[in-house]
């Protein structure tokens, strides 16, 4: 029996299987070859699209649950890991044009070994459904995170960032350590599906299970750099290689919300209570979590937004938008409903393609100037038109103006929200879109209303270079203008295993 | 009405669109071929409207029926099968045109294209200026001729970033500021409106007759009917809190564009420092966007809201119409004065709203269309003086009446009518308007008369500081009128002249509509529940 199940897990267990072996081949070939280029670097995309073609397989196994509860392998962890797959392949395309990173005698092969390692880390947290599955998961992505932020150690502020990272992500994940301790005293289950049957049959201290669930919620937080967890955020974009970046502000973010959705759902739900059926539930007596995560996502978008005006360095601006991004998405978790998970799927492969399309242009401009500052965007529009436009669509879907694939993320988002009557949250929210609009409409500003200083030379883009903006340009229009595939795929991936 | 699949409308809304593809190819050095682009496809788009108006049959009422609409097209947009906890979603391509929509088209296409050739002195990245202008085309086309509130809010926010631009980049001195104050603003609005629909969306429900199917809608004329909203949905039912909040966000949405007191602030910064055929078209089309809205959206989805603050908003019209006239009165810069001036005209329109009679409505909508004539022909005016003496000092000028002739002879037309003057169009509107806000609220009427007094002072001091007294001499040499700027102006002018004489062939196409439009609100609004 018990091997029949490891087999049988084992067979669903492919793509992360694929990974751990790309990782290992990546190490060797670096320490055999002694060439450094990117020949080996190519080994990293292989094994992503191998991954994928795994995780395609996967698509039609139903909900499944291996390694006894370890790990769920559900339609909603295999639409993360589309998104987690789709921009890892993206990040080491860009990453391959990253000017930075071959700079200095360095290995490169180590740094897609990491990238793997780190998008293995997230594989894992999307699925996990055992506290200690999460925390090891949780882990793994966030030590190679570490390595990777600090990777161009010549540079002080990445070396800087990586720091600040370890310490922050040491202190979070000590406190959810902590917090999951408490839980599995108090419920005597270290896997959600068990905790959530040892709430419903006994009468827990509801105290003590608050202080546990705050303390699980600072290592969700620091994950999603919601507020005020999010310290380390801009530190480590602004720090940080643009690429590893682009990747912690997309990828990370999405297994942070898979995980912590999971948790909420599978662990606090009550059965007894809400009505499933129409894909709405209750949380545990007297256990506002709606309430404190609502707090949450007030305080996480604002604070992103109103301090992102004051920023002058893209990267970190950025950071702080994408802080405010996860405080767009967290009101999706507050209206507990599928409809708001749906929302979340929906924004995360927007977000996607509009994030990382405005990461690649900062990263195209750094090669190009050396600079991440406001001021070398300065008539970046007239010198080069094609990276202006592309910059503007991006920019507009970040604030969510139709007819951007931005816009759908946020209908979809103020919709469940409407429906489930938080109204003012959802004016909290829209509110907080009118105030993105004015950072990112900086940005437009220094593109195209101001004129070029004389010196600068006119700015030459390679095809490859076109060939990519337009590869992250065409959906994010088009998922503007036709986004019924994209719903639909979401609405069918909130399924997850154990919950009918 | 179609070719090659698409109706008339599809065409007249994505010509454009065409002609800004078409632009953005040709060569940046052949500076001649985009402005003549440009330029013919506005006039394509303005013999369609032609058509239109033809075509347009005038007994039918539209506003809340599908059969009263004319012109219509119905695709489906967007179509997402139900899932177990949620309903279908259902967006359609839907456009069609009543009497409250087609002079607006008329007056799109008419103003687009005599700002396509009040553009022609552009010098900087005309290849930009163009597209973007016939971009700002299609938005305003768009907003005035869907019935999809989905679609209506993409073109009505399609809108705001070529304005943003065209402000931004081809403005005066001040342009970064006017620009993005003009852009927070609004974003602020149609956030507002964005919400609003939503609550719509998830209180009204249709069957579909193919399936039987119960699903919710964007259809704005499902949300027209009170029989279509789920009971116990947040905005169901008559006269509750809930359906006054969505009201006053839509409300403050619309207000935004009018512009109405105080949400006003932006427009005199964007008209005084956008480039001449901009201010033409913000005043002659984008600020028609705000009524329509309130016409098409707000006052027949939410006739008890309207009946309930009938009041509050012909006082607003009375503010626009007495605090524009007098602000305009202390105006030195001749073009923020026709801003201000703008403002207390919109009043009008507002006011004659708000009466939600006949005569009301009909002077409102017609008010609207001559607005847009009298307001282009006037910033078009200032738009001369200025390219000639770069200053727009009222007081820096005198005696011009003499010097440039034919110049005078236009600018007298459209500031007679902008003051009122009968036999020019702007009279017969205001009068309707006036005449029908006096049977709804005597008080306030008569006390909004006074901007009629205020306005005819301004204008005539503004024509005696301009025009009359003796000529500076550093103006000796300026040139008359030329042929191009004739070529913007004189259309306006026959339209005002021969609207102002026999005003029939505009206030026919909106009878129908207007009735229709009355008895929804008053009806709806007063009825009862079962």
């Amino acid at each position: 029996m018990m091997l029949e199940q490891i087999l049988n897990s084992v067979k669903l267990l492919y793509p992360e299987t694929t990974l751990a072996v790309t990782f290992c081949l990546l190490i060797l070939t670096d320490l055999i070859s002694r060439k450094r280029s990117n020949g080996t670097a190519l080994i990293a995309p292989l094994g992503l699209f191998i991954t994928a073609y795994f995780v395609v397989q996967q698509i039609s196994t139903g909900a499944n649950s291996i390694f006894s509860n370890m790990l769920a392998v559900d339609s909603f962890s295999i639409y993360f890991k589309f998104v987690i797959l789709v921009s890892a392949i993206i990040v080491v395309i860009f990453s391959m044009q990253f000017a930075e990173l071959t700079r200095g005698k360095r290995s490169v092969a180590e740094y897609y070994a990491l990238l793997i390692a780190l998008t293995l880390g997230l594989f894992l947290m999307v699925g996990s459904t055992n506290l200690l599955m999460m925390y090891l998961s949780l882990e793994l992505s966030s030590i190679s995170s570490y390595i990777l932020a600090g990777y161009t150690k010549e540079a002080d502020d990445s070396s800087e960032a990586s720091l600040k990272y370890i310490i922050y992500g040491a202190v979070s994940s000590g406190m959810m350590l902590y917090g999951i301790s408490i839980l599995y005293g108090l419920t005597g289950a270290v896997d959600i599906y068990g905790i959530n049957n040892a709430l419903m049959l006994t009468e827990v201290n509801a105290v003590t299970l608050m202080i546990a669930g705050i303390l699980i919620v600072v290592g969700f937080g620091y994950k999603i750099s919601a507020v005020p967890f999010h310290f380390w955020t801009p530190d480590v974009y602004e720090g940080a290689p643009i690429t590893i970046t682009a990747f912690l502000s997309v990828a990370s973010k999405a297994a942070g919300f898979a995980m912590m959705i999971r948790f909420f759902k599978v662990a606090f739900m009550n059965p007894a209570v809400g009505n499933l059926a129409f894909g709405s539930w209750a949380t545990f007596r007297g256990f506002d979590w709606n309430l404190i995560l609502a707090v949450l996502s007030v305080l996480t978008m604002t604070i992103g937004n109103l301090v992102a005006v004051w920023q002058n360095n893209l990267k970190r601006l950025l950071a702080y938008s994408s802080i405010a991004h996860a405080g767009y998405m967290l009101m999706g978790i507050v209206v507990l409903s599928n409809e708001g998970i749906a929302a979340i799927l929906i924004y995360f492969v927007v977000y996607l393609f509009m994030n990382l399309g405005a990461f690649y242009i900062v990263m195209i401009v750094a090669n190009k100037t050396g600079s991440e500052d406001i001021n070398a965007y300065k008539g970046l529009g007239y010198r080069a038109p094609l990276l202006g436009v592309a910059m503007t669509i991006f920019l507009l879907s970040l604030t969510g103006i139709p007819p951007t694939a931005g816009f759908v993320g946020k209908l979809y988002i103020f919709a469940a929200l409407i429906n489930a009557k938080w109204f003012w949250l959802a004016i909290v929210g829209v509110l907080n879109s009118v105030v993105s609009l004015y950072y990112y409409v900086r940005i437009l500003r220094n593109m195209f209303l101001r004129d070029p200083d004389s010196s600068v030379q006119p700015f030459q883009i390679s095809v490859s270079q076109i060939i990519i903006v337009l590869m992250l340009v065409v959906p994010t229009i088009l998922l503007g203008l036709y986004f019924g595939p994209l719903v639909e795929y979401a609405q069918a991936s909130v399924t997850m295993f154990g919950i009918h | 009405m179609s070719f090659l699949g698409f109706g008339i409308l599809s065409w007249a809304t994505f010509l454009p669109i065409i002609g800004m593809v078409l632009v953005l190819l040709l060569p940046k050095e052949n500076k001649s071929a985009i402005r003549w682009s440009a330029a013919f496809f506005t006039a394509l788009q303005v013999i369609l409207a032609g058509i239109i108006y033809i075509n347009f049959n005038r007994g039918m009422s539209g506003i809340n029926t599908q059969e009263g609409f004319q012109f219509v097209e119905k695709a489906t947009w967007i179509d997402i099968k139900s899932v177990a906890w949620f309903g279908r979603i259902h967006i359609d391509y839907f456009m069609g045109i009543d009497g409250l929509s087609v002079l607006m088209v008329i007056l799109t296409a008419i103003i687009s294209f005599i700002a396509v050739f009040a553009s022609w002195g552009i010098v900087k990245s005309i290849k930009g200026y163009f597209a973007l202008l016939l971009l700002l085309d299609t938005g305003m086309m768009g907003v005035f001729v869907s019935l999809d509130f989905f679609l209506f809010y993409v073109f009505w926010e399609i809108m705001l970033l070529p304005m943003y631009f065209l402000i931004g980049v081809w403005g005066g001195p001040r342009r970064e500021y006017a620009a993005i104050k003009f852009f927070l603003y609004t974003l602020f609005g149609s956030v507002l409106i964005l919400l609003a629909m939503l609550a719509l969306y998830f209180s009204v429900s249709v069957i579909d007759p193919a399936t039987g199917e119960k699903f919710h809608t964007f259809n704005m004329l499902a949300m027209m009917n009170p029989n279509n909203f789920d009971p116990g949905s947040i905005l169901s039912g008559l006269n509750t809190s809930w359906r006054y909040l969505a009201f006053i966000g839509l409300f403050i949405g619309f207000a935004i564009k009018v512009p109405i007191f105080p949400f006003h602030t932006w427009l005199p910064d964007a008209h005084v420092e956008a480039p001449t055929a901009i201010s033409v078209i913000l005043a002659g089309v984008l600020l028609k966007m705000g009524t329509y809205g309130l016409l098409r959206v707000s006052f027949p989805m939410f006739p008890d809201a309207t009946l309930y603050y009938q009041i509050p908003l012909a006082i607003l019209g009375f503010i626009n119409i007495v605090y524009g006239a007098l602000v305009a009165m202390a105006q030195t810069d001749f073009k923020k004065l026709i801003a201000y001036s703008s403002i207390s005209h919109m009043g009008v329109v507002v006011l004659g709203m708000a009466a939600l009679n006949t005569q009301g409505l009909t002077g409102a909508v017609f008010q609207m269309f001559n607005h847009g004539t009298i307001t282009a022909m006037l910033f078009l005016i200032v738009g001369v003086i200025y390219d000639r003496a770069h200053t727009r000092g009222l007081n820096d000028f005198g005696g011009l009446m003499n010097q440039m002739p034919k110049y005078s002879g236009v600018m007298v037309i459209a500031f007679f009518a902008a003051l009122g003057l009968p036999g020019l169009s702007g009279f017969i509107s205001e009068a309707f308007s006036f005449l029908g806000a006096f049977q709804s609220f005597k008080a306030i009427t008569i006390a909004s008369t006074l901007g009629i007094v205020l306005t005819a002072a301004y204008m005539l001091w503004t024509l005696q500081r301009v025009f009359l007294g003796t000529l500076p001499d550093k103006w000796k040499s300026l040139p008359d009128i030329n042929g191009r700027e004739l070529f913007t102006l004189v259309p306006l002018a026959i339209i005002v002249i021969f609207l102002g004489i026999y005003p029939s062939p505009a206030i026919d196409l909106m009878t129908s509509a207007v009735n229709t439009l009355v008895n929804v609100v008053n009806q709806n609004g007063g009825m009862t529940l079962p």
